[in-house]
């Protein structure tokens, strides 16, 4: 343990949605905490993400947390104490053809049963509620609780709401091994930096695997590259935010009237390259579905396409909890349509770290499922 | 289908063209892309059809560029012009938007040649109407015969000063006042340089005499701090800077009255192409800012990815075309495997030459802190998205360390130019909060490198053609 610059009760390793939002709950409880990041302060996935946060595109076993943390997002003014550009609206997600009405049909009554309020309507219904969509719909499912955010503002809110906090943030800091110390961990950067903690959050998105490593334990975590665009600012288009029966698209209007693009098609890249290129095809394929969907986009022009990591466990559901073996050393991450629930179940937590009774249980999505391997409770050499 | 060429050049500028010719000499396929109506760049550009551009007598860049169109024309080079590249990929695959839509092209070496982009420095009152781009109107003059105004200040940094003013005064509007941020001993010191290029020299003293002789005002080591009007340019201020180019306080600015401004602070390279490809890029402040790294090739740290032109580093014309033919000889060795004409010696030469000369204009244009300290801050610095020096400074007081935490927070660079018109600047306002340029970064190149139109884009299709992949899970 010698060299240990710094000794907190809490280290937070990854300053993404999740772990800015552990790391804020857990100053305001008291708690000394280090929000730690290998760059800046939400650049990766949670800073370049589309924003969207929808119910219909969300996990039926998320959906009790995406509601809640809908919430959240719709009244960040409140308990964030800053803007993500937050607009809530009504959503729908829409069939083309007979085979897409079918999975959509399913897929609602799913969402339904777990609690979204998700109605199903024809297309003529459809257009009405929203005016600047395709006249091909047959069938859309129409959600009332939905919305999106300005993912690029989640950065500077955080880190204005962390500094209040009184959290320490610190940036350009990569992280490279952790080793059992006297009374916690101690952390060691890129460069010889040390930090001791009694407790460690490993909050690292795609990069949970190489974390999780540290310990010992094998986390595998399947990284997506998904592309978005988006278009010059454009005299309004649509009103709503809409996606397909099969989750491949995403897009929605900014108040400051750009349309963005997205649904999960793939790129180039990687956890150790990062985002590298778009494949111009799933480019142009992702376009096309979109200017299908809303044809006024057709007189637009993109003026940018950019691509973000999104982790993936082997059952897509999110990785939370204490490594086997590890009881102070916790993971929290791996969320499908992340930005949307993450905050909710990062609060949560927080709030169990912090010895406070919880709404929703945690409990199965408790990471120990994910690893591979003996539970080795020792540490590496 | 994908044609496929053994080189593709991007750019038809002096140094595209040289390389594009070069290439196709030594017997290898090659296409040259370029957005315009013709072939040219900048320097040469083509008159647009129809117009009578006058007697080509005396224009030394209009005889010059009709000369490489002619090169052109006589080689087995491909031409595609009114094609804009918007996405480069490994492997080198070039996607452009032509008017049949978008068409793609395969190559296994690209020379990338694209140029620059102006640097205009913010000052009250520079987006009103009336107010051009200095190397922007030489576009107007060439291209479209046409005249900023017919009472015209002429103002900022460089040869282009002198050379705008003349053709102004040559095709029959005013100069009302040329304000020079540089002074009489900032040109008199790189005489030496540009005495390696007699002609250009020549060329620029004579300039200098037909201004004087029309009587036009010179104002040296001075700037404009405002312009005057709302709905069209009706005056300007001007007012005395010091060694770093930075306005002298409590000096009492000049009223000129003029119709239009025409005002450029340098140039700065274009690295879309190699930033898009993660080239290697370095930062220089007397190349006019970031460029990628590259050999004595003129390869970059990409094989076979090679650069050519102002868009490696401001040198100008006369360096671009040598820089040209040079990288066109170093592209048909690494096609071919042996070496071309003996003439490199010669290019190197006439290479060195030129980048005496033009690298001491590039000095003379490169931006100094003074002018980035002078931006007060309810200057507007992204125009596409109306952001000011204020909210950039609010971002870094926020904890944005580099440019591209500072866009996502101010939305500036996130317009329809993506930041090729204000990044420069930008970068340098961050740059000096944050411990300098390299900290600070430069913004992250995507595709598409120009606005794209979604209709020329997608074309017609057919909902059940457009590969969707497969479900997401629930
Ligand atoms: C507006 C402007 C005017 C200038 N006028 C003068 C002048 O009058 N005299 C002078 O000495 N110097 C001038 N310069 C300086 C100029 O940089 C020259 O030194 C010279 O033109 C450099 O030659 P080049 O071949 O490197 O690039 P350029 O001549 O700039 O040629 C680059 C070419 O690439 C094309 N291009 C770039 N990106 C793409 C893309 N994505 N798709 C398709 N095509 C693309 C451009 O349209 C252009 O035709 C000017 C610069 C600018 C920006
Ligand atoms: C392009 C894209 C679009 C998306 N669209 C949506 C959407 O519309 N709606 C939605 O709900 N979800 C969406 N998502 C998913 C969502 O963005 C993510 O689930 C969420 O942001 C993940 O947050 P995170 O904090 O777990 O990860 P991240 O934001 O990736 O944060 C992980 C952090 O760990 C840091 N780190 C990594 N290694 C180290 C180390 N060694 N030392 C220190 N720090 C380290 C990284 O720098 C990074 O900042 C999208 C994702 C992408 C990529």
């Amino acid at each position: 343990m010698a060299g240990a610059h710094d000794s907190v009760d809490v280290a937070v390793v990854g300053a993404g949605v999740i772990g800015a939002t552990i790391a804020l709950f857990l100053a305001r409880g008291g708690m000394k905490v280090a929000l730690i990041d290998r760059g800046l302060i939400c650049r990766q996935a949670s800073g370049v993400n589309a924003g969207t946060l929808t119910m219909q595109m969300t996990r039926v076993a998320l959906i009790p947390f995406a509601l809640r943390a809908h919430h959240m997002w719709a009244t960040a003014p409140q308990w964030l104490g800053h803007e993500v550009g937050v607009v809530v609206c009504e959503g729908l997600s829409v069939a083309f053809t007979d085979g897409e009405a079918e999975l959509l049909a399913e897929r609602a009554a799913k969402r339904r049963t777990a609690g979204a309020p998700i109605e199903l309507v024809d297309g003529a219904r459809a257009g009405q509620i929203e005016p600047g969509l395709s006249d091909q719909v047959k069938l859309a499912g129409h959600c009332r609780v939905d919305g999106f955010a300005n993912a690029y503002l989640t950065g500077i809110a955080y880190r204005r709401a962390l500094v209040d906090a009184g959290a320490s943030i610190r940036e350009n800091t990569r992280i490279v091994a952790a080793e059992e110390g006297a009374s916690g961990y101690v952390l060691r950067a890129q460069g010889g930096a040390m930090i001791a903690a009694r407790r460690v959050v490993l909050a690292g998105g795609v990069w949970l695997q190489e974390m999780a490593a540290w310990f010992g334990q094998r986390l595998p975590i399947k990284c997506l590259i998904n592309q978005l665009a988006v278009t010059e600012r454009l005299a309004p288009v649509m009103r709503t935010v809409l996606g397909i029966a099969s989750g491949l698209l995403s897009l929605k209007q900014y108040p400051h009237g750009t349309v963005v693009i997205g649904g999960g098609w793939q790129g180039i890249g990687d956890p150790v390259h990062g985002p590298r290129a778009i494949v111009p095809e799933n480019f142009l394929g992702n376009v096309r579905l979109a200017s299908h969907t809303v044809p006024r986009l057709m007189s637009g022009r993109i003026v940018r396409a950019w691509l973000g990591l999104e982790a993936e466990t082997a059952d897509a559901l999110p990785a939370v909890g204490a490594l086997p073996g590890h009881p102070h050393v916790l993971v929290c991450g791996s969320v499908h349509s992340g930005y949307t629930s993450g905050p909710y179940i990062a609060k949560l937590l927080a709030e169990q770290m912090l010895g406070h009774a919880a709404d929703l249980s945690l409990q199965p999505f408790d990471v120990a499922r994910l690893i591979e391997g003996a539970n080795s409770p020792t540490m590496p050499p | 289908m994908t044609a496929r060429f053994e080189a593709i050049v991007i750019g038809g500028g002096p140094a595209g063209m040289a390389a594009s010719v070069t290439i196709a000499a030594a017997g290898h396929s090659v296409l040259l892309v370029d957005e315009a109506a013709a072939p040219g760049g900048q320097v040469y550009r083509a008159t647009f059809p129809g117009l009578d551009a006058g007697p080509v007598q005396g224009d030394a860049d209009r005889r010059l560029g009709d000369a490489w169109r002619a090169r052109l024309r006589g080689s087995a080079v491909q031409v595609a012009s009114e094609h804009v590249v918007w996405e480069v990929g490994e492997g080198f695959r070039v996607s452009a938007l032509g008017s049949n839509g978008s068409v793609s092209w395969r190559a296994r070496a690209l020379v990338a040649a694209t140029g620059t982009t102006e640097r205009v420095v913010p000052f009250k009152g520079w987006t009103t109407p009336g107010v051009f781009g200095l190397a922007g109107a030489t576009v107007m003059l060439k291209a479209q015969m046409t005249l900023p105004g017919q009472n015209v200040v002429v103002a900022g940094v460089g040869p282009l000063l002198a050379a705008v003013a003349y053709k102004i005064v040559t095709s029959g509007g005013r100069v009302a006042a040329i304000v020079d941020l540089s002074s009489a001993s900032d040109w008199l010191g790189r005489l030496p340089a540009m005495a390696t290029r007699p002609d250009l020299l020549a060329r620029g003293l004579m300039w200098m005499a037909r201004l004087l002789r029309a009587g036009v005002p010179f104002h040296r080591r001075s700037t404009i701090s405002a312009v005057h009007g709302a709905a069209r340019v009706e005056a300007v201020d001007i007012v005395p800077v010091d060694g770093d180019r930075r306005p002298i306080p409590g000096r009492q600015p000049i009223s000129m009255p003029c119709d239009a401004l025409v005002i450029g602070h340098g140039l700065v390279p274009q690295t879309d192409v190699t930033g898009l490809l993660g080239a290697l890029h370095r930062f220089e402040v007397a190349r006019g800012g970031w460029i990628a790294e590259r050999d004595g090739n003129f390869e970059t740290t990409i094989p076979g990815l090679f650069i050519a032109g102002d868009g490696g580093g401001i040198f100008g014309a006369a360096a671009a075309t040598a820089q040209g033919e040079l990288a066109g000889h170093a592209v048909s060795r690494h096609l071919s495997g042996h070496s071309t004409a003996g003439e490199i010696g010669r290019l190197r030469r006439q290479l060195r030459r030129a980048q005496r000369f033009g690298g001491a204009m590039a000095e003379l244009m490169a931006l100094r802190d003074g002018q980035v300290d002078a931006i007060t801050a309810d200057c507007v610095v992204c125009r596409c998205e109306d952001v000011t020096r204020a909210e950039i400074d609010a971002a870094v007081d926020a904890g944005a360390t580099d440019v591209n935490q500072m866009k996502a927070w101010t939305r500036c660079g996130m317009g329809p130019c993506q930041g090729r018109s204000c990044g420069d600047v930008a970068a340098a306002i961050v740059g000096l909060r944050v411990g300098g340029r390299v900290v600070a970064g430069k913004f992250t190149v995507r595709p598409p490198i120009r606005p794209l139109p979604i209709g020329k884009l997608t074309g017609r299709f057919d909902y059940a053609d457009i590969p969707i992949p497969k479900p997401a899970p629930l």
